[in-house]
């Protein structure tokens, strides 16, 4: 169960089981996407997997998280999507009314971000199963021209930008699922960040060595997959990382760390440290990314690891998550 | 044991006088009162906040004069300096 | 965040780790236990060990409720909630502690009906929810959190809720710090005391720390201002040659403490003549169970547990880390055998037990990264 979190135990069984057997492209450190090249003609592929419950939360509802998650995917690796397909695995039960609207949400969040839903699949298991729906994806698109994604091209003092609040979709979850008998004006920041991505490459994209989108496990996670991947050390300043008032109220009542928390709307760029003015300004004076800040930069220390420092002179490590972020009392 | 966070009260029942909303930074729980009922809150006041249940009142004029007597720190000793820099002798009535 | 975030302010914190530097007799090495786990949580997450002169050592104490809990009492808990018509609820902060055959968690993804709850106020309400379950509340916890099992059992009570039980291991916090004083290899000169314990049973049970062992003490909040000031209280005591008790948390914490929530633990429970800590053996009126009067709502009494005694492997140095007689990297098994990830013993299972807080904040700072004192 813990595997699914995107903490160590996702990146072990990943690590560890699927990509000695399955990926034979072992030079490559395992992205968001695959770019491939056949004789020429680059595609890049991601594929991804759904699963939320509820279905249906302030800000949307699975569908959209389906469709910009995969866009996401393919935009922090460099590539804007162009079309995919969609596998849905359905419980036998799930009322008609509550599938259409997600297929309706769907169609609805691939029309905006101008993504062709080019075919699908549906399965229906019995009662019990697949939590009313589970959705996959695998979504096709172009590289964007100018942009070279890779870990190895991290330096340090290279700087790491964060486009915008984070805490949003994984703390709406969690008061979503009533468990908690928490209340706040909070929704899901599931949206495309393809145009922000793409505003960037435009302006700054020499200047671009890596992105991500920190889904499950938080900016924690993604950035100490950098911090391994590139070898060197993630300093970040406390002070400069976005948080709304009321993720940052829930996390405080419930002792969790706003970086260990998933979001469906973001992502992280670390910028070569002479295109980091002109990538703020870009980012910032774009729809949508008004929030961005840069958030820390690389060094050579703590090598691998992930540092957040305070504005008064203290420090912690940050690791990646074991498991999904649990509410404490203690 | 020790997580507790300071909330406001923003809603009562009459009704339930055990049971209050509670708000932090937008966030709102219902929480029991039942062990502050030998002098309840009311609306408006700042109540300490574990597992559902209010701890105690948190009184602000104490977190002032806390914060006061913090800031003051350091300014004894810079104006001991000073007056060491004027060349008083007998500085001990000045602590 | 109001009475939060003027707690954590920059410059103010800058004078008061000013004002530290300045007490600190530089020919002095002074040990300070802060006797609550949520202290070691602050104290990590806010970094404030970097404020701190080296001749200053905190030394973590046992004053968390999850490290101390013997592994047998997890099996019994699971034990009660094999029974599919149980629904096992519990704070987060049990989720991950394994038992013998696994943590609540690894029940639950084996079948069992395992659920966090925030509250054993909501335990309750699930009760109501579900009345052909059985819902049993697996209580943990000093005295900050007893009373409100204690009000919650007292509700269920009033309302002869039937479904509903608790499975008690409170455990009460002045018979730890009297074993950390009585343990012969223990050097401590001063205590920061567990705040939110103390808005319960008041800074008035501290006084023979002071009177009998001559040990400064001070009642502290949890911001990094509360626990800095309270160093600054502890060592103008130390600096004084005095013993007393003071209050830093005067804010939250009433001296005499609060006399409801006291009421309501003497009208529901009553002391153990005494119970396992892990860690630290058998120790005599330490811990809480329910009065005969609440026997209905007491899990130990409505089903039969297994009661057996599970040890901590030879190897794991679990005791003397809960006493500060060790470091948690100085423990044998430390980041090999056992890690947050796969944990051996109590202290790296919570994330406030101190193994567990050095490994994820402290273990790969090295001396380069703690000069840093600000990011460009």
């Amino acid at each position: 169960m813990a595997h699914g979190a995107g903490g160590k135990a996702s990146r072990r069984l990943i690590e560890g089981l699927f990509a000695p057997l399955l990926f034979a492209s072992s030079a490559e450190s395992l992205g968001d996407a695959a770019h491939l090249d056949f004789q020429g003609i680059k595609i890049a592929i991601t594929t991804d997997s759904f699963v939320v419950k509820p279905l249906t939360f302030p800000g949307g509802s699975i569908g959209e998280l389906a469709v910009n998650g995969t866009i996401n995917d393919l935009a922090v690796s460099g590539a804007r999507a162009e079309a995919m397909v969609v596998s849905y695995v359905l419980e036998a039960g799930l009322p008609t009314p509550m599938l259409e609207a997600e297929v309706r949400a769907m169609g609805s969040a691939a029309r905006e971000a101008g993504v062709r839903i080019a075919g699908g699949d549906t399965k229906v298991v019995e009662h019990g199963k697949a939590d009313s729906m589970y959705i996959t994806t695998t979504g096709i698109g172009r590289p964007i021209h100018g942009l070279k994604i890779d870990p190895r091209s991290v330096r340090a003092g290279d700087k790491i930008l964060l486009s915008g609040p984070i805490g949003d979709h994984g703390i709406t979850i969690l008061l979503a699922r009533g468990e908690l008998e928490l209340e706040a004006d909070l929704h899901s920041d599931t949206r495309s960040v393809l145009p922000l991505v793409e505003a960037l490459a435009h302006e700054a994209g020499p200047g671009i060595r890596w992105m991500r989108d920190p889904t499950r496990g938080g900016v924690a996670t993604s950035l100490n997959e950098l911090a391994r991947d590139c070898g060197l050390g993630i300093v970040l300043m406390e002070e400069m990382i976005p948080v709304r008032d009321a993720v940052r109220g829930a996390c405080e009542l419930l002792g969790l760390d706003p970086l260990h928390i998933a979001n469906e709307g973001q992502f992280l760029a670390v910028i070569a440290p002479e295109y980091a003015d002109t990538a703020l300004r870009t980012l910032n004076s774009a729809p949508g990314g008004q929030d961005t800040r840069i958030i820390g930069e690389v060094r050579e220390q703590p090598s691998g690891a992930v540092l957040v420092t305070t504005r008064y002179g203290g420090s912690r490590i940050v690791d990646m998550l074991v498991g999904d972020p649990l509410p404490r009392i203690c | 044991m020790c997580l507790a966070i300071p909330g406001q009260v923003v809603e009562l029942f009459p009704d339930q006088p055990n049971i209050a909303v509670i708000d932090v930074v937008g966030v709102r729980r219902k929480v029991d009162l039942g062990l502050l009922q030998d002098s309840l809150p009311v609306q408006g006041d700042w109540v300490l906040i574990h597992v559902g249940f209010a701890m105690s009142k948190i009184s602000e004029e104490d977190a002032l004069d806390q914060m006061r007597t913090l800031r003051a720190l350091g300014e004894a000793e810079a104006a001991m300096q000073e007056v060491q820099g004027y060349g008083l002798e007998n500085t001990e009535n000045l602590e | 965040m109001k009475f939060v975030d003027e707690f954590r302010e920059p410059e103010v914190i800058g004078r008061t780790a000013a004002e530290i530097r300045r007490l600190a007799d530089p020919n002095r090495h002074y040990r300070i236990m802060e006797v609550c786990g949520g202290h070691t949580h602050a104290i990590y997450r806010f970094g404030l060990k970097d404020l701190l002169p080296a001749n200053i050592e905190l030394i973590h104490g046992p004053g968390c409720p999850v490290c101390v809990l013997p592994m047998g009492r997890i099996d019994d808990g699971l034990a009660i909630a094999q029974d599919p018509a149980v629904i096992f609820t519990a704070f987060g902060d049990m989720m991950r502690v394994p038992g013998t055959q696994g943590s609540p968690l690894e029940h639950k993804a084996r079948g069992m009906d395992v659920r966090i709850v925030y509250s054993p106020a909501d335990a309750l309400k699930l009760a109501e929810k579900n009345p052909d379950r059985h819902v049993m509340f697996f209580a943990i916890g000093f005295e900050t959190t007893a009373p409100s099992t204690a009000l919650t059992l007292m509700r269920a009570k009033a309302q002869g809720l039937g479904n509903f039980s608790v499975f008690c291991n409170h455990v009460t916090i002045i018979p730890a710090i009297r074993a950390i004083l009585d343990s012969p290899d223990m050097r401590i000169d001063a205590f920061i005391g567990p705040g939110h314990v103390s808005t319960v049973i008041g800074c008035r049970a501290y006084e023979w720390i002071a009177k009998n062992e001559s040990k400064p003490v001070a009642v502290s909040g949890f911001e990094p201002l509360d626990i800095l000031q309270s160093i600054v209280m502890v060592l103008r005591q130390l600096k004084a040659v005095e013993a007393r008790i003071e209050n830093q948390y005067k804010r939250v914490v009433p001296w005499e403490g609060n006399r409801a929530a006291l009421r309501a633990m003497a009208e529901v429970f009553e002391l153990r003549p005494y119970f396992e800590w892990r860690g630290l053996g058998f120790i005599s009126q330490s811990a809480l169970r329910l009065r005969e009067s609440y026997a209905t709502w007491d899990a130990e009494r409505r089903f039969v547990i297994p009661g057996v005694r599970v040890t901590d492997p030879k190897a794991a140095q679990c005791g003397e880390v809960l006493k500060g007689v060790l470091k948690p990297h100085q423990c044998k098994l430390f980041g090999n055998q056992c890690t947050p990830e796969h944990p051996i013993g109590a202290l790296m299972v919570s994330s406030e037990g101190s193994c567990a807080a050095y490994f994820n904040y402290e273990h790969r700072k090295t001396a380069m990264v703690t000069s840093i004192s600000s990011v460009a």
